[in-house]
């Protein structure tokens, strides 16, 4: 044989080689995945510290989210239209003790419903008794989400509801009834709104409400006077619904300085999140949108807000923001971004992101490196809402995303390849909802599982949904998360659009410790959201905020919760209140909820 | 110094001003910069440098060990940026495999001393089919607006006809538009929800580079009015048999090949022909 035939089958050996490296790596995959699968019937308490069971049903949650029933004018993609509106929020609204649980529907005629934890592991809709589950009707539009936060700091937390439509503010009348208020609210006749939080953000200790709009305000989807209501662009589309900041006024007044703060938008918002990211004692604003980039709102001591998200690179390259939610990944003492987007296997890769900010550059030149892939939360699949927590209770904050868009009956049709074909198309093409392709019951990233990531504390992630019990298979849009029993676990909450709601109560292993705090503003606003606590145990630190709205249409418990591992030993935790004041609190006793009242 | 001397010093010192080689990867690369500027498509730029290095590097090691020769990178640097622009992950890796497998295909898949398919295209093919769970390819990253489209048609014709390649293009588009009428009457769908993906870049890249390559088209003037119709309807097939997304990178990496094959066999079968009548 001559030397160039064994040139030829060198490089021939090397190209097959080549090829047969992404089978390897997808079989690999496979075995580890099966690997894990294998473990559910073993030892999951020992191989991940805790399991989780959907107890909906048995503790007497047993709500169905409908969703909105548009114009006959976008039956050929209604699916795609009427897309959202499930929503969980969780908020003590008796101030019991015990976390109750609002759920919002879509569907005109149909009742959202307020789950009244009775302390005895059962719950009860007391929804209509308490004036907030008859709210979606035909001339005030129906729910999309909803965020609970103390306005007029009485100590009982009080309820907005973002619609498509007129959006609706009641007041908790001391946990006996609630009163509804929303001519307080300078809100527009219609707007179609799909986030809203409550922030302090000039800090005089009153809850703000910010809302981000998502189709333009003046579209009624009921009545669609013509069928260009789809967005301009897939990546830079900026003809979606208004943003709105309304300051607290206190007396249960409220005033639009959404221009004057310079937050008018009209990008396509779908989550919010606030938190004092440059560490100069004031909220920032951060914003995941649909089709186009994120945004990150830099507060300028409640005078204005500033985005540099471009600067900081969340919001550098455009994608599909669905959601934004805030955790100390590693343990590091400050708060890292997790916004959520889409990936499709051989179609739309966008991957999930991570921004964890660039040490030392936090108060100028904010700058942000995404970490997603590193730590193996990237690709979720038409991800929507994420929460951190720390689900095995072992001291790091793991992480739950709901996946999924819209499930046809038959598994296998898709409309990706027709969504693919309009998705690339020219603006005035994309623009109208008639150019775009029947859907004729395909899905489109349906019946996709949720990811449950547990964080192994040495930068890796690893996805155990299955194994742990999260078998089913919905799309979902909202998480939660609350200690809902008290029991030393947090459990999750899950709203899916067009399906029934899944409360996972999770059960730890009895090693592992834990302790929590309610904190109670005084200068600050009574709710404590913008209080940022650190605690210091045995060689560890980790940072948790308590927010007024966090990841998709949902609200996390207010209290704050952390994982132990083994140790009972702490040290300290140290609070930094949105008032300035800045708290310590030495050796508080672990496995049991602490209350935190602001000092004056 | 007269305009003659200017151009003629030009033309010593920089060679690329006459060199037709030169004018894709200039093309290629002002498209990249202006997306990245404008867009910012390329979401940092190790993936960019990887696929281009990988690329790059592949030419110079095999071209040297299979020809003895360091290679011109020309062509190479266009399949890398080709790659860079056309992959979407958020891994590294395949930016670097897709290159190399790309080049690769130059030294390996060849047939009467040529090689039959264009590399970027097997690049991004191989990936799709072997490692979809990983990589998607460019769709809708270049936003969808009028004038960015329309700068990049107008630059992207006058470049396929500098290079005699424009007839090329025009029979792909002129097809494409026939059969998304034809498909449009078949499922039912909007005329111009078929026709929008070819108002998409990922149709910019495939019409202006990867069917008009020199080295993997053919030569015939007859082959070239043909295959592009070929690659078209194959494309609508691929579309309305298999809904398949990617379905012009599909077409071309069926009907090139072959139609390759076909005309080296047609010239060889001409050629026994001539010299036939010769020889007797």
């Amino acid at each position: 044989m001559n030397k160039d035939k064994y040139k030829k089958i060198g490089i021939a050996t090397f190209f097959v080689l080549l090829l047969a490296f992404p089978i390897a790596r997808k079989y690999w995959n496979r075995y580890e995945e099966n690997y894990s699968a294998e473990a559910r019937h073993s030892q999951i308490l020992k191989r991940y510290g805790f399991y989780i069971q959907n107890v909906a049903q048995q503790v007497g949650i047993n709500f169905k989210h409908h969703p909105p029933k548009l114009d006959p004018k976008l039956n050929n993609i209604m699916p795609i239209v009427a897309d959202m509106g499930a929503s969980v929020a969780v908020a003590d609204f008796n101030q019991d003790g015990w976390p109750d649980l609002y759920f919002t529907n879509s569907e005109i005629g149909t009742n959202n419903a307020l789950y009244e934890n009775m302390g005895n592991g059962k719950f009860k809709d007391v929804a209509s008794d308490m004036g907030v589950a008859a709210i979606n009707t035909a001339n005030g539009g129906t729910s999309m989400g909803a965020v609970w936060g103390d306005y007029d700091n009485d100590n009982y937390p009080d309820l907005f509801v973002y619609k498509w439509g007129k959006s609706m503010l009641f007041h908790n009348d001391k946990g006996k009834g609630f009163t509804n208020v929303s001519n307080e609210l300078p809100l527009p006749k219609w707007m179609n709104a799909n986030t809203a939080i409550w922030f302090d953000y000039n800090n005089d200790g009153k809850l703000d409400l910010f809302i981000g709009g998502y189709y333009q305000k003046d579209i009624n989807l009921w009545h669609l006077k013509n069928t260009r209501i789809m967005p301009n662009s897939f990546e830079y589309a900026k003809n979606g619904g208004r943003n709105y900041l309304f300051e607290n006024l206190g007396h249960g007044h409220f005033k639009d300085v959404t221009k004057k703060m310079g937050l008018l938008d009209y990008r396509w918002t779908l989550a919010a999140s606030a938190a004092d990211i440059n560490h100069d004692g004031y909220q920032d604003l951060i914003l995941a949108n649909d089709y186009g980039v994120d945004q990150v709102f830099i507060n300028e001591k409640g005078k204005s807000f500033k985005d540099i998200g471009s600067t900081s690179r969340i919001g550098f390259a455009p994608k599909s923001g669905m959601n934004v939610t805030l955790g100390d990944v590693l343990n590091q003492g400050h708060l890292d971004i997790y916004i959520t987007n889409i990936s499709q296997p051989g179609i739309l890769i966008q991957g999930n992101n991570l921004w964890m900010p660039q040490l030392g550059k936090e108060k100028n030149d904010l700058s942000y490196h995404n970490l997603a892939e590193d730590l193996g939360i990237e690709l979720g699949g038409w991800s929507w809402g994420a929460q951190f927590g720390d689900f095995n209770n072992d001291g790091h904050l793991d992480l739950y995303v709901a996946n999924g868009y819209v499930s046809g009956k038959r598994k296998g049709n898709s409309y990706w390849y027709d969504y693919s074909k309009i998705a690339v198309g020219n603006n005035s093409i994309i623009n109208d909802a008639q150019n775009w392709p029947q859907m004729k019951g395909k899905s489109l990233s349906g019946h996709e599982r949720n990811k449950l990531w547990i964080n192994n504390g040495s930068g890796g992630f690893e996805e155990v949904g299955k194994a742990v019990g999260g078998k089913e298979v919905y799309d979902s849009r909202a998480v939660a998360l609350a200690d809902l029993w008290n029991d030393g676990a947090l459990d999750i909450i899950v709203a899916n659009q067009n399906g029934p709601v899944m409360v996972y109560k999770n059960t730890v292993g009895p090693d592992r410790h834990w302790i929590g705090f309610k904190l109670i503003g005084m200068k600050s606003n009574r709710s404590g959201i913008g209080a940022e606590a650190t605690l210091y145990w045995k060689h560890h630190i980790q940072t948790q905020i308590v927010t007024g709205g966090n990841g998709f249409c949902s609200e996390n418990q207010r209290r704050l919760y952390f994982g132990l591992d083994k140790d009972t030993t702490i040290d300290s935790l140290v609070i930094q209140w949105p008032s300035g004041i800045h708290q310590v609190l030495d050796g508080p006793v672990a496995d049991q909820y602490h209350q935190v009242i602001e000092t004056k | 110094m007269s305009e003659n001397t200017i151009v003629n010093s030009l033309k010593r010192w920089i060679p690329i001003y006459t060199d037709k080689r030169y004018i894709a990867p200039i093309f290629i690369t002002l498209i990249l910069i202006a997306a990245e500027l404008s867009f910012g498509i390329l979401e940092g730029y190790p993936k960019l440098a990887t696929a281009i290095l990988a690329s790059l590097g592949t030419e110079l090691i095999l071209g040297k060990i299979v020809t003895g020769k360091w290679r011109n990178l020309a062509s190479a640097y266009v399949s890398g940026i080709s790659v860079a622009i056309l992959i979407r992950s958020p891994m590294i890796w395949p930016y670097a495999l897709c290159s190399i497998i790309a080049i690769t295909t130059k030294y390996v898949l060849r047939y009467k001393g040529r090689h039959i398919w264009n590399p970027s295209n097997f690049g991004v093919v191989a990936l799709l089919l072997l490692a979809s769970d990983s990589v998607a390819v460019l769709s809708i990253q270049w936003g969808n607006n009028v004038w960015p489209m329309l700068v990049i048609w107008v630059l992207g014709f006058i470049i396929v006809w500098r290079v005699n390649r424009l007839h090329i293009s025009t029979v792909y588009i002129v097809s494409f538009l026939f059969f998304s009428l034809f498909r449009s009457w078949m499922t039912g769908n909007p005329f111009l929800g078929e026709v929008a993906p070819i108002t998409g870049p990922m149709y910019q890249l495939f019409i202006f580079f990867m069917i008009t390559d020199p080295k993997t088209t053919v030569s015939s003037k007859w082959g070239q009015y043909v295959v592009p119709f070929a690659i078209a309807a194959v494309e609508m097939v691929l579309r309305l048999a298999f809904h398949a997304v990617y379905a012009p990178f599909y077409a071309l990496f069926i009907v090139g090949p072959i139609a390759m094959v076909i005309e080296i066999k047609w010239n060889e079968y001409m050629e026994k022909r001539e010299i036939k009548p010769a020889a007797s």
